[in-house]
């Protein structure tokens, strides 16, 4: 009879600068070992459906944290009075954030049930930032942008202090194999710049795959939005776990992983 | 659409929060994706104190209709409470 098992809890680690930010971190229960996942959250920040989504990917047999982007604005305990104090300051300070990643990164391979692969998922604002961690951070076996607006500047969401480089021109220096998912409803990104995105990832050879779906837009997973496709979400997920299969698994069973 | 794109508007006056009144001088305006309202997107208000750098803020999470309809009676309030009280419009300062 399989065992299904795992622990969920807020932890402390360094992030960037050495800061110590707050993450909540889901793991099966076991000696493993697991691959590593990093959720990069979207931009209003963490919330109950980005805690399901650390738990989902251990039920699914890997080691998952997500770090509050918007901890060094966490005065009042509340997350949501957070990423509005951190929105009002312009937003997440890409360098910052991929030091919280970066160190989120180090966590799980320090682990003594670590397989050693680290993948990432971001949503929202957090895809834009698997874009960049897959450019900018060495050590990312694996990543997943989930509809992430602004790979290619906008008007309205360009080039600023905090986010001072387009990830779209860093697509040369991608070192990760890069799985998109996308809605052809959505606005941010529109069609026509997930285009562009996939034009530039062949134009350097990349090793990626985009899905795209009709009827969705953004945040289509997000079953606590008016936003969410049941169908389209279910079948993104299958396309989610069988790249972080190829990926991020090796040659041992993980101890604990549910079998499905 | 997720972006930072906030339009900041000084204010003058009070709000009351968890911990009971406290003076606002900023309201933080932006269309964007809500905490909580089951909207996608939502026009989203915060009033805060941000030259004494509190964190406290009064928030607001209004679908976009519900936006215009509250701007169309801030007007007429604003009319009908200056014409009552004889009081002259102030012009918005730039």
């Amino acid at each position: 009879m399989p065992y299904n098992g795992m622990i969920a809890e807020n932890v402390m680690i360094p992030g960037d600068g050495g800061d110590e930010i707050e993450c909540y971190y889901a793991r099966p229960l076991g000696s493993g070992p697991f691959p590593g996942v990093v959720l990069i959250h979207h931009m209003p920040g963490w919330d109950e459906w980005t805690f399901e989504v650390v738990r989902r990917l251990a039920h699914h047999g890997y080691a998952a944290i997500t770090p509050h982007l918007y901890h060094r604005y966490n005065t009042t305990g509340s997350y949501d009075d957070a990423a509005a104090r951190g929105r009002a300051e312009g937003g997440m300070v890409d360098s910052q954030v991929m030091g919280d990643v970066g160190g989120c990164m180090t966590y799980l391979r320090n682990q003594v049930y670590a397989n050693g692969k680290v993948g990432v998922i971001g949503f929202c604002s957090g895809g834009r930032h698997v874009v960049l961690a897959g450019s900018q951070l060495e050590g990312v076996d694996a990543a997943v942008d989930c509809w992430g607006g602004g790979v290619i500047p906008t008007e309205r969401f360009g080039i600023s202090p905090q986010r001072p480089v387009a990830p779209i021109d860093l697509t040369e220096q991608i070192n990760a194999p890069l799985l998109g998912i996308f809605g052809n409803e959505d606005t941010m990104p529109p069609p026509e710049d997930v285009d562009k995105q996939e034009e530039a990832l062949k134009r350097f050879g990349k090793s990626y795959e985009f899905h795209r779906y009709d009827g969705a837009g953004h945040a289509f997973f997000c079953w606590d939005r008016p936003s969410y496709r049941q169908d389209q979400a279910v079948d993104a997920w299958g396309k989610i776990f069988a790249f972080y299969e190829r990926y991020l698994s090796t040659a041992d069973v993980p101890e604990g992983a549910t079998v499905s | 659409m997720c972006t930072y794109v906030t339009e900041k508007a000084e204010m003058f006056g009070s709000a009351k929060g968890p911990q009971g009144w406290f003076k606002v001088d900023m309201a933080n305006v932006y269309f964007d994706h809500p905490f909580h309202a089951p909207l996608d997107h939502s026009l989203n208000i915060d009033f805060v104190n941000e030259a004494n750098g509190s964190p406290t803020r009064v928030a607001v999470e209004i679908s976009a209709e519900s936006a215009r309809r509250l701007i169309e009676k801030i007007q007429a309030a604003l009319e009908a409470g200056e014409a009552s009280h004889s009081i002259p419009p102030e012009p918005v300062k730039a």
